[in-house]
Protein backbone atom coordinates (compact mmCIF):
# COMPACT_ATOMS: atom_id res chain seq x y z
CA UNK A 1 0.00 0.00 0.00
CA UNK A 2 1.53 3.58 -0.86
CA UNK A 3 1.94 6.36 1.45
CA UNK A 4 0.53 9.40 0.23
CA UNK A 5 1.76 12.31 2.12
CA UNK A 6 -0.09 16.01 1.40
CA UNK A 7 0.48 19.42 2.64
CA UNK A 8 -2.39 20.68 4.39
CA UNK A 9 -2.57 24.56 3.48
CA UNK A 10 -4.66 26.78 5.97
CA UNK A 11 -4.72 30.96 6.40
CA UNK A 12 -6.09 32.57 9.66
CA UNK A 13 -6.61 29.17 11.74
CA UNK A 14 -8.70 27.70 9.28
CA UNK A 15 -7.74 24.89 6.77
CA UNK A 16 -7.89 25.53 3.00
CA UNK A 17 -10.52 23.31 0.92
CA UNK A 18 -7.48 21.65 -0.88
CA UNK A 19 -6.63 19.25 1.68
CA UNK A 20 -9.86 17.28 1.23
CA UNK A 21 -9.17 17.42 -2.03
CA UNK A 22 -5.59 16.77 -2.07
CA UNK A 23 -6.85 13.72 0.48
CA UNK A 24 -9.11 12.62 -2.16
CA UNK A 25 -6.29 11.85 -4.99
CA UNK A 26 -3.92 10.72 -2.69
CA UNK A 27 -6.45 7.64 -1.22
CA UNK A 28 -6.64 6.30 -4.97
CA UNK A 29 -2.95 5.48 -4.02
CA UNK A 30 -2.95 4.43 -0.57
CA UNK A 31 -3.27 5.68 2.32
CA UNK A 32 -3.08 9.66 2.68
CA UNK A 33 -1.15 11.68 5.87
CA UNK A 34 -1.60 15.04 6.40
CA UNK A 35 1.03 17.30 7.33
CA UNK A 36 0.38 20.70 9.01
CA UNK A 37 2.80 22.49 9.87
CA UNK A 38 1.40 25.45 12.24
CA UNK A 39 2.32 28.17 14.80
CA UNK A 40 3.14 26.92 18.36
CA UNK A 41 -0.21 26.10 20.16
CA UNK A 42 -2.83 25.47 16.90
CA UNK A 43 -1.74 21.87 15.16
CA UNK A 44 -4.57 20.49 17.00
CA UNK A 45 -7.44 22.91 16.50
CA UNK A 46 -6.07 22.93 12.53
CA UNK A 47 -6.72 18.92 12.73
CA UNK A 48 -9.84 18.52 14.39
CA UNK A 49 -11.15 20.71 11.02
CA UNK A 50 -9.88 17.62 8.74
CA UNK A 51 -12.96 15.09 10.29
CA UNK A 52 -15.04 15.17 7.44
CA UNK A 53 -11.68 14.36 5.28
CA UNK A 54 -10.37 11.45 4.24
CA UNK A 55 -7.22 11.87 5.94
CA UNK A 56 -6.53 9.35 8.22
CA UNK A 57 -3.24 10.72 10.04
CA UNK A 58 -1.98 14.10 10.75
CA UNK A 59 1.50 14.50 11.46
CA UNK A 60 2.18 18.35 12.66
CA UNK A 61 4.68 20.59 13.34
CA UNK A 62 4.95 23.47 15.32
CA UNK A 63 6.94 26.51 14.91
CA UNK A 64 7.20 30.23 15.09
CA UNK A 65 9.83 30.28 12.53
CA UNK A 66 7.48 29.83 9.84
CA UNK A 67 5.20 32.99 10.18
CA UNK A 68 8.49 35.13 11.17
CA UNK A 69 11.03 33.55 8.56
CA UNK A 70 8.52 32.05 5.51
CA UNK A 71 8.89 29.54 2.86
CA UNK A 72 13.00 28.17 4.08
CA UNK A 73 11.48 26.84 7.41
CA UNK A 74 8.77 25.29 6.07
CA UNK A 75 10.88 23.46 3.55
CA UNK A 76 13.44 22.23 6.53
CA UNK A 77 9.92 20.71 8.98
CA UNK A 78 9.01 18.94 5.11
CA UNK A 79 12.33 17.68 4.36
CA UNK A 80 12.54 15.86 7.94
CA UNK A 81 8.79 14.86 8.18
CA UNK A 82 9.54 13.26 4.36
CA UNK A 83 12.72 11.76 5.28
CA UNK A 84 11.02 10.15 8.39
CA UNK A 85 7.40 9.45 7.07
CA UNK A 86 9.41 8.13 3.24
CA UNK A 87 6.33 8.39 1.33
CA UNK A 88 6.03 7.29 -2.37
CA UNK A 89 4.80 10.54 -3.64
CA UNK A 90 4.32 14.26 -1.93
CA UNK A 91 1.07 16.25 -2.91
CA UNK A 92 0.79 20.00 -2.20
CA UNK A 93 -1.68 22.70 -3.46
CA UNK A 94 -1.11 24.47 -6.52
CA UNK A 95 -0.98 27.75 -5.26
CA UNK A 96 1.84 30.29 -5.67
CA UNK A 97 3.74 29.52 -2.93
CA UNK A 98 2.90 25.80 -2.71
CA UNK A 99 4.67 25.41 -6.03
CA UNK A 100 7.06 27.03 -5.09
CA UNK A 101 8.20 24.73 -2.23
CA UNK A 102 7.44 21.61 -4.63
CA UNK A 103 10.21 23.25 -6.61
CA UNK A 104 12.82 23.88 -4.27
CA UNK A 105 11.68 20.19 -2.07
CA UNK A 106 12.12 18.13 -5.32
CA UNK A 107 15.72 19.59 -5.52
CA UNK A 108 16.00 18.68 -1.70
CA UNK A 109 15.22 15.12 -2.04
CA UNK A 110 16.63 14.84 -5.92
CA UNK A 111 13.01 14.00 -7.21
CA UNK A 112 10.85 15.22 -10.31
CA UNK A 113 8.10 17.89 -9.59
CA UNK A 114 4.89 18.29 -11.78
CA UNK A 115 3.05 21.38 -11.04
CA UNK A 116 -0.03 22.13 -11.66
CA UNK A 117 -1.50 18.85 -11.91
CA UNK A 118 -5.34 18.41 -12.79
CA UNK A 119 -5.30 14.65 -11.63
CA UNK A 120 -3.78 12.00 -10.02
CA UNK A 121 -3.71 8.12 -10.34
CA UNK A 122 -3.04 5.06 -8.07
CA UNK A 123 -0.16 4.87 -10.40
CA UNK A 124 1.22 7.95 -8.98
CA UNK A 125 0.86 9.73 -12.28
CA UNK A 126 -0.52 13.04 -12.73
CA UNK A 127 -1.93 14.99 -15.87
CA UNK A 128 -1.62 18.52 -16.87
CA UNK A 129 -3.57 20.40 -18.55
CA UNK A 130 -1.08 22.39 -21.14
CA UNK A 131 -1.46 25.27 -23.69
CA UNK A 132 -4.31 26.98 -22.79
CA UNK A 133 -5.86 23.53 -21.85
CA UNK A 134 -6.11 22.71 -25.57
CA UNK A 135 -3.93 19.47 -24.66
CA UNK A 136 -3.71 17.18 -21.09
CA UNK A 137 -0.65 15.16 -21.14
CA UNK A 138 0.06 12.60 -18.33
CA UNK A 139 3.71 12.21 -16.95
CA UNK A 140 5.04 10.12 -14.40
CA UNK A 141 8.19 11.05 -12.02
CA UNK A 142 11.27 8.96 -12.65
CA UNK A 143 13.62 9.59 -10.35
CA UNK A 144 13.04 10.24 -6.80
CA UNK A 145 9.51 10.86 -4.55
CA UNK A 146 7.26 12.33 -6.96
CA UNK A 147 6.37 15.71 -5.79
CA UNK A 148 3.10 17.08 -7.79
CA UNK A 149 1.28 20.18 -6.66
CA UNK A 150 -2.51 19.98 -7.62
CA UNK A 151 -4.79 22.92 -8.77
CA UNK A 152 -7.46 23.42 -6.48
CA UNK A 153 -10.92 22.16 -7.21
CA UNK A 154 -9.46 19.72 -9.81
CA UNK A 155 -11.91 17.40 -7.81
CA UNK A 156 -15.05 16.74 -6.03
CA UNK A 157 -13.66 16.05 -2.13
CA UNK A 158 -14.75 12.96 -0.95
CA UNK A 159 -16.20 13.96 2.26
CA UNK A 160 -14.75 11.29 5.22
CA UNK A 161 -16.09 10.89 9.01
CA UNK A 162 -13.44 11.04 11.28
CA UNK A 163 -11.16 13.00 12.69
CA UNK A 164 -7.96 11.88 12.08
CA UNK A 165 -4.84 10.68 14.18
CA UNK A 166 -3.21 13.39 15.14
CA UNK A 167 0.43 13.34 16.46
CA UNK A 168 3.02 16.37 16.94
CA UNK A 169 6.58 15.83 15.69
CA UNK A 170 9.23 18.05 16.46
CA UNK A 171 11.88 19.40 13.16
CA UNK A 172 14.90 21.88 13.84
CA UNK A 173 14.77 24.91 11.56
CA UNK A 174 18.07 25.22 10.26
CA UNK A 175 19.82 28.98 11.29
CA UNK A 176 20.22 29.34 7.30
CA UNK A 177 16.65 28.95 6.58
CA UNK A 178 16.06 32.63 8.57
CA UNK A 179 17.87 34.84 5.76
CA UNK A 180 14.48 36.09 5.38
CA UNK A 181 12.46 37.73 7.60
CA UNK A 182 8.59 38.47 7.64
CA UNK A 183 7.99 42.31 8.89
CA UNK A 184 4.56 42.27 7.86
CA UNK A 185 1.45 40.34 6.22
CA UNK A 186 -1.90 41.05 5.54
CA UNK A 187 -4.17 38.22 4.41
CA UNK A 188 -6.24 38.53 1.27
CA UNK A 189 -9.63 40.71 1.85
CA UNK A 190 -11.55 37.83 1.45
CA UNK A 191 -15.09 39.44 1.01
CA UNK A 192 -18.76 37.17 1.12
CA UNK A 193 -17.40 35.58 -2.06
CA UNK A 194 -15.28 32.42 -2.56
CA UNK A 195 -11.43 32.43 -3.92
CA UNK A 196 -11.33 32.53 -7.69
CA UNK A 197 -9.17 29.73 -8.28
CA UNK A 198 -11.58 27.41 -5.43
CA UNK A 199 -14.66 28.96 -6.46
CA UNK A 200 -17.20 26.05 -8.17
CA UNK A 201 -19.48 28.79 -10.03
CA UNK A 202 -17.11 31.72 -11.54
CA UNK A 203 -19.06 34.99 -13.19
CA UNK A 204 -16.63 37.25 -15.15
CA UNK A 205 -17.25 40.45 -16.70
CA UNK A 206 -15.34 42.08 -19.41
CA UNK A 207 -15.57 45.06 -21.57
CA UNK A 208 -19.17 44.96 -22.23
CA UNK A 209 -20.02 45.78 -18.25
CA UNK A 210 -18.55 49.40 -19.10
CA UNK A 211 -16.89 49.80 -15.99
CA UNK A 212 -20.48 48.21 -13.83
CA UNK A 213 -20.14 45.04 -12.17
CA UNK A 214 -23.27 44.80 -10.20
CA UNK A 215 -25.19 42.97 -11.93
CA UNK A 216 -22.37 40.31 -12.34
CA UNK A 217 -21.55 40.62 -8.64
CA UNK A 218 -25.34 40.60 -7.58
CA UNK A 219 -25.78 37.51 -9.61
CA UNK A 220 -21.99 36.19 -8.24
CA UNK A 221 -23.61 36.43 -4.53
CA UNK A 222 -26.77 35.01 -5.37
CA UNK A 223 -25.25 31.82 -6.82
CA UNK A 224 -21.83 31.91 -3.96
CA UNK A 225 -19.34 32.39 -7.28
CA UNK A 226 -16.58 34.34 -7.44
CA UNK A 227 -15.92 37.37 -9.66
CA UNK A 228 -13.75 37.23 -12.40
CA UNK A 229 -12.85 39.97 -14.74
CA UNK A 230 -11.05 39.72 -18.86
CA UNK A 231 -7.54 41.72 -19.45
CA UNK A 232 -9.22 44.61 -20.80
CA UNK A 233 -11.52 45.20 -17.83
CA UNK A 234 -8.83 44.84 -15.31
CA UNK A 235 -6.66 47.42 -17.56
CA UNK A 236 -9.58 49.59 -17.42
CA UNK A 237 -9.33 49.93 -13.79
CA UNK A 238 -12.48 48.71 -13.34
CA UNK A 239 -11.95 45.53 -11.24
CA UNK A 240 -8.38 44.60 -9.48
CA UNK A 241 -5.85 42.66 -11.36
CA UNK A 242 -6.33 40.12 -9.08
CA UNK A 243 -9.76 39.09 -10.53
CA UNK A 244 -8.23 38.81 -14.13
CA UNK A 245 -9.05 35.66 -15.55
CA UNK A 246 -6.52 34.88 -18.70
CA UNK A 247 -2.83 33.80 -20.05
CA UNK A 248 -1.69 36.82 -18.29
CA UNK A 249 -3.76 36.17 -15.00
CA UNK A 250 -5.50 33.33 -13.08
CA UNK A 251 -6.21 29.96 -14.63
CA UNK A 252 -9.68 28.88 -13.38
CA UNK A 253 -11.94 25.57 -13.98
CA UNK A 254 -15.39 25.89 -12.49
CA UNK A 255 -18.21 23.36 -12.73
CA UNK A 256 -19.74 26.84 -14.38
CA UNK A 257 -18.14 29.63 -15.82
CA UNK A 258 -20.42 32.96 -16.98
CA UNK A 259 -18.41 35.22 -19.16
CA UNK A 260 -20.84 38.48 -19.41
CA UNK A 261 -19.60 40.84 -22.01
CA UNK A 262 -16.67 39.28 -22.97
CA UNK A 263 -15.34 38.32 -26.98
CA UNK A 264 -13.56 35.63 -26.04
CA UNK A 265 -10.11 36.44 -26.85
CA UNK A 266 -7.47 33.48 -26.78
CA UNK A 267 -6.22 34.96 -23.77
CA UNK A 268 -8.80 34.72 -21.96
CA UNK A 269 -9.95 31.90 -22.70
CA UNK A 270 -6.74 30.00 -21.83
CA UNK A 271 -7.98 30.68 -18.38
CA UNK A 272 -11.15 29.25 -18.28
CA UNK A 273 -11.81 26.81 -21.34
CA UNK A 274 -11.37 23.83 -18.99
CA UNK A 275 -14.82 24.83 -17.03
CA UNK A 276 -17.19 22.06 -17.04
CA UNK A 277 -19.83 24.23 -18.13
CA UNK A 278 -19.78 27.54 -20.17
CA UNK A 279 -21.70 29.95 -20.28
CA UNK A 280 -21.48 33.41 -22.28
CA UNK A 281 -23.87 36.46 -22.99
CA UNK A 282 -22.47 39.07 -25.80
CA UNK A 283 -24.15 41.67 -27.76
CA UNK A 284 -22.18 40.55 -30.45
CA UNK A 285 -23.56 37.40 -32.46
CA UNK A 286 -20.21 36.71 -33.87
CA UNK A 287 -17.96 37.08 -30.32
CA UNK A 288 -15.53 34.19 -30.14
CA UNK A 289 -16.26 33.22 -26.21
CA UNK A 290 -20.01 31.62 -28.48
CA UNK A 291 -17.30 29.36 -30.08
CA UNK A 292 -16.47 27.43 -26.89
CA UNK A 293 -19.65 28.25 -24.60
CA UNK A 294 -22.28 25.43 -23.82
CA UNK A 295 -24.80 28.26 -23.90
CA UNK A 296 -24.99 31.47 -25.33
CA UNK A 297 -27.14 34.01 -24.51
CA UNK A 298 -26.89 36.75 -27.64
CA UNK A 299 -27.76 39.88 -25.88
CA UNK A 300 -27.59 42.42 -23.23
CA UNK A 301 -25.88 41.64 -19.62
CA UNK A 302 -27.81 44.30 -18.06
CA UNK A 303 -31.25 42.80 -19.02
CA UNK A 304 -29.96 39.29 -18.82
CA UNK A 305 -28.37 38.44 -16.10
CA UNK A 306 -31.02 40.30 -13.64
CA UNK A 307 -33.59 38.24 -14.77
CA UNK A 308 -31.69 34.81 -14.20
CA UNK A 309 -31.48 35.94 -10.88
CA UNK A 310 -35.19 36.46 -10.75
CA UNK A 311 -35.77 33.41 -11.89
CA UNK A 312 -33.46 31.31 -9.98
CA UNK A 313 -34.87 33.29 -7.08
CA UNK A 314 -38.36 32.76 -7.68
CA UNK A 315 -37.60 29.06 -8.16
CA UNK A 316 -36.11 28.93 -4.57
CA UNK A 317 -38.82 30.90 -3.00
CA UNK B 1 27.97 45.43 -4.96
CA UNK B 2 27.32 44.24 -8.65
CA UNK B 3 24.57 43.77 -9.81
CA UNK B 4 23.21 40.83 -11.59
CA UNK B 5 20.65 40.33 -13.56
CA UNK B 6 18.86 37.29 -14.22
CA UNK B 7 16.67 36.66 -17.87
CA UNK B 8 15.10 33.40 -18.82
CA UNK B 9 14.41 34.30 -22.48
CA UNK B 10 11.73 32.05 -23.62
CA UNK B 11 12.17 29.64 -26.62
CA UNK B 12 10.44 31.94 -29.18
CA UNK B 13 13.15 34.75 -29.61
CA UNK B 14 10.82 37.15 -27.75
CA UNK B 15 11.83 38.55 -24.89
CA UNK B 16 9.72 37.40 -22.34
CA UNK B 17 6.91 40.44 -21.07
CA UNK B 18 7.57 39.19 -17.50
CA UNK B 19 11.16 39.60 -18.01
CA UNK B 20 10.78 43.08 -19.36
CA UNK B 21 9.66 43.88 -16.25
CA UNK B 22 13.10 42.50 -14.08
CA UNK B 23 15.05 43.97 -16.24
CA UNK B 24 12.78 47.77 -15.81
CA UNK B 25 13.13 47.23 -11.78
CA UNK B 26 17.27 46.30 -12.07
CA UNK B 27 17.29 48.74 -14.02
CA UNK B 28 15.29 51.35 -11.83
CA UNK B 29 17.56 50.16 -8.94
CA UNK B 30 20.69 50.32 -10.13
CA UNK B 31 20.70 53.77 -12.28
CA UNK B 32 20.44 56.34 -9.28
CA UNK B 33 22.83 54.39 -7.22
CA UNK B 34 25.27 54.62 -10.53
CA UNK B 35 24.55 58.57 -10.62
CA UNK B 36 25.72 58.88 -7.54
CA UNK B 37 28.80 57.41 -7.79
CA UNK B 38 28.75 53.87 -7.33
CA UNK B 39 29.89 51.21 -10.09
CA UNK B 40 26.78 48.74 -10.40
CA UNK B 41 26.26 46.36 -13.57
CA UNK B 42 23.82 44.68 -14.71
CA UNK B 43 24.32 41.13 -16.49
CA UNK B 44 21.62 39.43 -18.58
CA UNK B 45 21.80 36.04 -18.67
CA UNK B 46 19.73 33.57 -20.46
CA UNK B 47 19.63 29.75 -21.09
CA UNK B 48 18.26 29.51 -24.90
CA UNK B 49 19.15 28.50 -28.83
CA UNK B 50 21.20 30.90 -30.49
CA UNK B 51 18.57 33.08 -32.08
CA UNK B 52 17.26 33.91 -28.34
CA UNK B 53 20.16 36.46 -28.92
CA UNK B 54 17.90 38.95 -30.41
CA UNK B 55 15.65 39.13 -26.81
CA UNK B 56 18.81 39.55 -25.52
CA UNK B 57 19.80 42.42 -27.62
CA UNK B 58 16.56 44.09 -26.47
CA UNK B 59 17.36 43.58 -22.84
CA UNK B 60 21.02 45.25 -23.73
CA UNK B 61 19.02 48.12 -25.51
CA UNK B 62 16.89 49.00 -22.39
CA UNK B 63 20.19 49.78 -20.59
CA UNK B 64 21.77 46.23 -19.38
CA UNK B 65 25.59 46.34 -19.58
CA UNK B 66 26.46 42.90 -20.81
CA UNK B 67 25.07 39.18 -21.47
CA UNK B 68 25.94 35.73 -21.09
CA UNK B 69 23.90 33.21 -23.35
CA UNK B 70 23.99 29.16 -22.32
CA UNK B 71 23.05 27.59 -25.68
CA UNK B 72 23.91 23.77 -26.69
CA UNK B 73 21.83 21.50 -28.49
CA UNK B 74 21.93 19.34 -25.62
CA UNK B 75 19.63 21.58 -23.55
CA UNK B 76 16.64 20.67 -25.69
CA UNK B 77 13.94 19.48 -23.89
CA UNK B 78 15.36 20.88 -20.34
CA UNK B 79 12.58 20.81 -17.71
CA UNK B 80 12.58 23.70 -14.60
CA UNK B 81 15.38 21.76 -12.56
CA UNK B 82 17.77 21.44 -14.95
CA UNK B 83 17.02 24.81 -16.30
CA UNK B 84 17.63 26.11 -12.56
CA UNK B 85 20.69 24.15 -12.28
CA UNK B 86 22.13 25.32 -15.36
CA UNK B 87 21.48 29.06 -14.59
CA UNK B 88 22.37 28.35 -11.10
CA UNK B 89 26.40 27.40 -12.01
CA UNK B 90 26.62 30.46 -13.90
CA UNK B 91 25.07 33.03 -11.18
CA UNK B 92 27.69 31.23 -8.23
CA UNK B 93 30.11 31.83 -10.79
CA UNK B 94 29.65 35.09 -12.10
CA UNK B 95 30.20 37.10 -8.62
CA UNK B 96 26.91 38.64 -8.41
CA UNK B 97 24.25 39.52 -5.36
CA UNK B 98 21.60 40.19 -6.73
CA UNK B 99 18.72 37.94 -9.05
CA UNK B 100 16.10 39.73 -10.81
CA UNK B 101 13.89 36.99 -12.59
CA UNK B 102 10.70 37.62 -14.10
CA UNK B 103 7.50 35.46 -11.83
CA UNK B 104 6.19 33.50 -15.12
CA UNK B 105 7.82 32.54 -18.37
CA UNK B 106 4.34 33.11 -21.02
CA UNK B 107 5.40 30.00 -22.53
CA UNK B 108 5.53 27.29 -19.57
CA UNK B 109 3.63 28.41 -16.77
CA UNK B 110 6.06 27.23 -14.59
CA UNK B 111 6.36 30.03 -11.79
CA UNK B 112 9.01 27.87 -9.92
CA UNK B 113 12.62 29.03 -11.75
CA UNK B 114 12.78 31.65 -8.55
CA UNK B 115 12.26 29.56 -5.95
CA UNK B 116 14.59 26.69 -7.23
CA UNK B 117 17.47 29.62 -7.75
CA UNK B 118 17.51 30.58 -4.22
CA UNK B 119 17.32 27.07 -3.13
CA UNK B 120 20.55 25.60 -5.22
CA UNK B 121 22.40 28.84 -4.40
CA UNK B 122 21.57 29.08 -1.13
CA UNK B 123 20.27 32.17 -1.10
CA UNK B 124 17.46 34.27 0.18
CA UNK B 125 14.27 34.00 -1.52
CA UNK B 126 12.03 37.33 -2.28
CA UNK B 127 9.67 36.58 -4.66
CA UNK B 128 6.35 37.54 -6.39
CA UNK B 129 7.53 41.27 -5.43
CA UNK B 130 5.00 43.70 -5.92
CA UNK B 131 7.68 46.37 -4.96
CA UNK B 132 11.47 46.41 -4.20
CA UNK B 133 13.64 48.78 -1.94
CA UNK B 134 17.24 48.17 -1.75
CA UNK B 135 19.11 49.86 1.19
CA UNK B 136 22.93 49.94 -0.28
CA UNK B 137 23.85 51.05 3.23
CA UNK B 138 22.79 48.00 5.11
CA UNK B 139 22.90 45.22 1.95
CA UNK B 140 19.56 44.44 1.81
CA UNK B 141 16.90 44.11 -0.01
CA UNK B 142 12.84 44.38 1.09
CA UNK B 143 10.11 43.41 -1.12
CA UNK B 144 6.23 43.41 -0.96
CA UNK B 145 5.29 39.75 -2.14
CA UNK B 146 1.91 39.88 -3.42
CA UNK B 147 0.07 36.97 -4.06
CA UNK B 148 -2.92 35.12 -4.01
CA UNK B 149 -3.29 34.74 -0.03
CA UNK B 150 -2.19 38.47 0.44
CA UNK B 151 1.00 41.19 0.74
CA UNK B 152 3.50 40.27 2.89
CA UNK B 153 6.59 42.55 3.39
CA UNK B 154 9.91 40.79 3.83
CA UNK B 155 13.25 41.61 3.66
CA UNK B 156 17.03 39.84 3.24
CA UNK B 157 20.62 40.64 2.99
CA UNK B 158 22.30 39.96 0.08
CA UNK B 159 23.05 37.81 -1.87
CA UNK B 160 18.89 37.42 -2.97
CA UNK B 161 16.94 36.04 -5.51
CA UNK B 162 14.19 38.43 -6.41
CA UNK B 163 11.25 37.75 -8.31
CA UNK B 164 8.97 40.24 -10.02
CA UNK B 165 5.08 40.57 -10.47
CA UNK B 166 3.56 41.96 -13.87
CA UNK B 167 2.58 45.76 -12.94
CA UNK B 168 5.43 46.21 -10.80
CA UNK B 169 6.41 48.76 -13.24
CA UNK B 170 6.10 49.94 -16.97
CA UNK B 171 8.80 48.68 -18.74
CA UNK B 172 10.86 51.58 -20.98
CA UNK B 173 11.15 50.95 -24.58
CA UNK B 174 14.22 51.22 -25.83
CA UNK B 175 15.63 54.71 -26.92
CA UNK B 176 17.60 55.22 -30.40
CA UNK B 177 21.08 55.76 -27.97
CA UNK B 178 20.27 52.71 -26.38
CA UNK B 179 19.63 50.21 -29.17
CA UNK B 180 22.65 51.97 -30.85
CA UNK B 181 24.90 51.41 -27.63
CA UNK B 182 23.61 47.60 -27.46
CA UNK B 183 25.16 46.89 -30.95
CA UNK B 184 28.42 47.56 -29.32
CA UNK B 185 27.78 45.33 -26.02
CA UNK B 186 28.63 41.75 -26.13
CA UNK B 187 26.95 38.90 -25.96
CA UNK B 188 29.06 35.98 -24.24
CA UNK B 189 27.51 32.58 -25.72
CA UNK B 190 28.92 29.92 -23.70
CA UNK B 191 28.34 25.50 -24.74
CA UNK B 192 27.53 23.35 -21.14
CA UNK B 193 31.38 22.14 -21.46
CA UNK B 194 32.39 26.30 -20.95
CA UNK B 195 30.55 26.44 -17.56
CA UNK B 196 31.32 22.78 -16.18
CA UNK B 197 28.06 20.58 -16.78
CA UNK B 198 28.24 17.28 -18.90
CA UNK B 199 25.34 17.08 -21.32
CA UNK B 200 24.30 13.52 -19.59
CA UNK B 201 22.96 15.85 -16.77
CA UNK B 202 20.29 17.91 -18.70
CA UNK B 203 17.91 17.60 -21.68
CA UNK B 204 15.51 14.94 -22.22
CA UNK B 205 18.10 12.17 -20.93
CA UNK B 206 18.50 14.24 -17.42
CA UNK B 207 14.86 15.21 -17.10
CA UNK B 208 13.39 14.15 -13.70
CA UNK B 209 9.73 12.67 -15.45
CA UNK B 210 8.60 10.74 -18.32
CA UNK B 211 5.53 11.92 -20.86
CA UNK B 212 3.00 8.89 -20.88
CA UNK B 213 0.57 10.10 -22.81
CA UNK B 214 -0.31 13.89 -24.34
CA UNK B 215 -3.71 14.15 -26.37
CA UNK B 216 -5.47 16.82 -27.76
CA UNK B 217 -8.48 17.93 -25.57
CA UNK B 218 -11.68 16.80 -27.45
CA UNK B 219 -13.16 20.06 -29.02
CA UNK B 220 -16.26 21.18 -27.14
CA UNK B 221 -20.22 20.02 -28.12
CA UNK B 222 -21.71 22.36 -30.22
CA UNK B 223 -23.71 24.71 -27.27
CA UNK B 224 -27.03 25.94 -27.78
CA UNK B 225 -27.07 29.92 -29.18
CA UNK B 226 -30.39 32.05 -28.40
CA UNK B 227 -30.90 35.35 -29.28
CA UNK B 228 -32.24 37.89 -26.28
CA UNK B 229 -35.32 38.74 -27.34
CA UNK B 230 -37.10 39.86 -23.76
CA UNK B 231 -36.64 36.20 -22.54
CA UNK B 232 -32.90 35.33 -22.71
CA UNK B 233 -32.29 35.35 -18.90
CA UNK B 234 -35.27 32.86 -18.41
CA UNK B 235 -33.98 30.57 -20.28
CA UNK B 236 -30.32 31.16 -19.09
CA UNK B 237 -31.81 29.87 -16.08
CA UNK B 238 -34.10 27.38 -17.09
CA UNK B 239 -30.81 25.93 -18.42
CA UNK B 240 -28.63 26.12 -15.50
CA UNK B 241 -31.24 24.64 -13.64
CA UNK B 242 -31.75 21.54 -16.09
CA UNK B 243 -27.85 20.72 -15.47
CA UNK B 244 -28.13 21.33 -11.74
CA UNK B 245 -25.92 24.12 -11.66
CA UNK B 246 -27.74 26.30 -9.39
Amino acid sequence: MAKVLILVDHASGKVAKTAGELATFAKRAGDCIGLILAPEGQSQALSEQLANTVIGQVIAVESNDFAKHGQACLLDAITQIVEKVKPDAILIPSTSAGKEIAGRLAIRLNSGVITDAIDFASDLSATQSVFGGSFTVASKVSAGIPVITIRPSAIEAEVGSSAPAFEKVDAVISEKAKRVTITDSKPAVKGGRPELTEAKVVISGGRGTNGDFKPVEALADLLGAAVGASRAATDAGWYPHTHQVGQTGKTVSPQLYLACGISGAIQHRAGMQTSKTIVAINKDPEAPIFDVADFGVVGDLFAVLPQVGQAISAKRA
Amino acid sequence: MVNGLLDRASVDAVLNDLDEYAIEEALRIVEPLNSAGATHSITLISMGPDRASEAIRKGLSMGADEAILISDPALSGSDALTTSKVLAKVISEGGFDLVFCGTESTDARMSVIPAMLAERLGWAQLTFAGSVKVDPSSSSVEIARMSESGVEVMSASLPCVVSVIEKINEPRYPSFKGIMAAKKKTIATKSLSDIGISPSEVGISGAWSAVLDAKARPPRDKGIKIEDSGEGGLKLAEFLQEKRLV
